[in-house]
């Protein structure tokens, strides 16, 4: 069986390289990246690949519509893989954040594996970055609580444990989150000083 | 009272303010919703994430439901076009070279004529023109091919499709010779120094319909309250829109980080109509450069579904008088008279019309006795006149 011929349009260096390698382990493959917007069409064009993976969320995606679109009897029909083939596979793959474009007439049984692999590492990507936000989320949480307690503890001549532990009796009370609670209090003393 | 959410698709464009407006002033609150606007950033990810039902509604180019309604994109459930957002709002952008060599020949870029404007364009541009716009199917499109069409250079120009933010290097680069984009992306390749306005979107169609509320048929149909409620809060925010007074502010609210992310002086131009033509600030004055509402701009004609969809149906070898007929069924004039009567929308007689008859604003019969109809002449003085999609 024919290599198939692959693109992935990623403009992180880190992060093609991660796409490659699911890629690879999921069979024998020419993969390209593409990692520059200017020019995505011709270089397409002049591969003729039998698919083209790029985000879901990337703005250049319109430039593959065209692509999809506009092959003629000359070239190589291009079909947007979210088509009628697998409806599954194709919501996977947009939930996990990768879009595939796939050469009218390619098996099915071709395909799957190249986006499963993809649709993993996408799902890793996706993980991840909403970790990093988590990650985030927590650490201005607990700023925000620590400015709050240093507050009350002045204000109140109350000790670390006592001002948190007001915190979240207030916060319990309101049916509200400490960190909202301890943001609250810190704009308001802002305003009183 | 707690607050229906919709999820709403938009993408950054000057076009997209009747959303954020309605969100940011409250027209959406009044009626009970609470709008999540989504940002995104290609028209093929708006009609995925309507398509598998990840938003509610979206900002859309006019012909993209029908491209769709024609089997021209994934296999989706049917989506339909509820109301119209803009009108106008393109311009048409040519690189630094071409400009340089129609100014020394004497074009004197004014910007609201397009037979000169392609005259001088014909003598520098050596045969050959590759015109970037958003998408495949889009109004700017057509807009192109109805401004060169029949002309010498006709034969050699090429339009290929340019994600608008990166419009101003595809033209730096020399990727493109021209573009046709909507505000602010045309500003911008000016602000950059690597384009000049050649044309307003307008001055060759005098009603172009730019960006429509986009709903999936079935939401649209079993869901008709929170339709209902979305199209009347986005209709008034139109109305708001038009009032020349709330320009500076709408410039304000679209340009915050969370929206387009550009200085306000840059989507101020569009909507004051006060244009920069150039880098050296030649300032050309267009009014009514895009309308969101004034001359029943939200109305969807089925004529203009029909229009549209003509010229989609030739480029991909489908029978003419079937694509508009289809076309026609997925603008829903229906639903429009139907919610936007109550919220005090005056609604025409008719729901299609002779597309380009009208020169001057026009009254004409409607539930209220009148109705003034903008300007929606070509620049050739065709008309297109679809008589099947009446009803």
């Amino acid at each position: 069986m024919a290599r198939l011929s692959i693109i992935v349009v990623e403009r992180d260096r880190e992060r093609a390289l991660r796409i490659v390698d699911g890629l690879m382990a999921s069979g024998d493959h020419a993969i390209t990246v593409i990692s520059e917007e200017t020019g995505l069409a011709r270089k397409i064009a002049e591969q003729k690949p039998d698919i083209v993976l790029i985000d879901v969320a990337d703005p250049s995606r319109d430039v593959l519509e065209e692509l999809a679109l506009v092959s003629g009897p000359m070239e190589r029909p291009v079909a947007m893989f979210v088509d009628r083939s697998d409806e599954q596979l194709t919501k996977a793959a947009i939930e996990a954040g990768v879009s595939a474009y796939v050469v009218d007439g390619l098996k099915p049984e071709r395909i799957k594996p190249v986006l499963d692999a993809a649709i993993a590492r996408f799902h890793l990507f996706q993980k991840m970055r909403a970790e990093l936000a988590a990650t985030k989320a927590a650490l201005e949480d607990r700023k925000i609580i620590d400015r709050a307690k240093a507050i009350l503890m002045k204000a109140r001549g109350i000790d670390e444990e006592a001002a948190y532990a007001l915190l979240r009796k207030t916060a319990m009370d309101q049916k509200r989150r400490v960190a909202d609670i301890a943001q609250q209090l810190v704009m308001a003393a802002g305003l009183l000083t | 009272m707690s607050l229906q959410s919709l999820r709403l698709g938009y993408v950054p464009l000057t076009d997209a303010a009747p959303l954020i407006v309605a969100h940011e002033l409250g027209f959406a609150a009044e009626e009970g919703l609470r709008l999540d606007l989504v940002r995104v950033q290609s028209w093929a990810q708006s009609r995925d994430l309507l398509g598998m039902g990840a938003i509610d509604a979206a900002h859309m180019l006019v012909p993209l439901p029908i491209a769709q309604t024609l089997g021209l994109g994934p296999a989706y459930p049917r989506f339909d076009l509820v109301m119209m957002l803009s009108v106008g709002g393109q311009a048409i952008a040519i690189s630094q070279p071409l400009a340089d060599a129609m100014r020394s020949q004497g074009h004197g870029f004014a910007f609201d004529d397009p037979i000169s404007a392609r005259e001088a364009l014909q003598a520098v541009a050596g045969g050959q023109l590759r015109v970037g716009v958003p998408f495949p199917f889009s109004t700017q499109s057509e807009l192109v091919r109805r401004w060169l069409d029949g002309t010498l250079l006709a034969p050699g120009v090429t339009i290929h499709t340019v994600p608008p933010p990166l419009m101003a290097d595809a033209l730096a680069v020399g990727e493109v010779d021209a573009f046709c984009v909507g505000e602010p992306w045309a500003s911008y390749a000016v602000e950059r120094g690597v384009g000049t306005l050649l044309l307003a979107g307008r001055s060759i169609w005098a009603s172009p319909p730019e960006k429509a509320l986009v709903l999936t048929r079935d939401f649209a149909e079993s869901r008709p309250d929170e339709t209902g409620r979305l199209m009347r809060s986005v209709w008034r925010a139109c109305r708001w829109l038009d009032r020349p007074d709330n320009r500076g502010t709408a410039a304000e609210i679209l340009s915050r980080p969370e929206y387009l992310n550009l200085p306000p002086e840059l989507s101020e131009r569009g909507l004051l109509g006060r244009l920069h033509v150039s880098a050296s600030g030649e300032v050309r004055h267009f009014p009514g450069f895009i309308r969101f509402h004034d001359g029943a701009v939200n109305f969807p004609w089925r004529s203009l579904a029909a229009l549209l969809a003509r010229r989609i149906a030739a480029a991909h070898g489908l029978d003419l008088t079937r694509a508009m007929q289809q076309a026609t069924e997925c603008f829903r004039t229906d639903l429009y008279r139907q919610h936007l009567r109550d919220a005090g929308a005056d609604l025409p007689g008719a729901s299609a019309r002779i597309e380009g008859a009208m020169a001057h604003p026009t009254a004409v019969a409607s539930e209220k006795g009148q109705m003034i109809l903008a300007p929606d002449a070509f620049f050739n003085g065709e008309t297109f006149d679809p008589s099947f999609a009446q009803r």
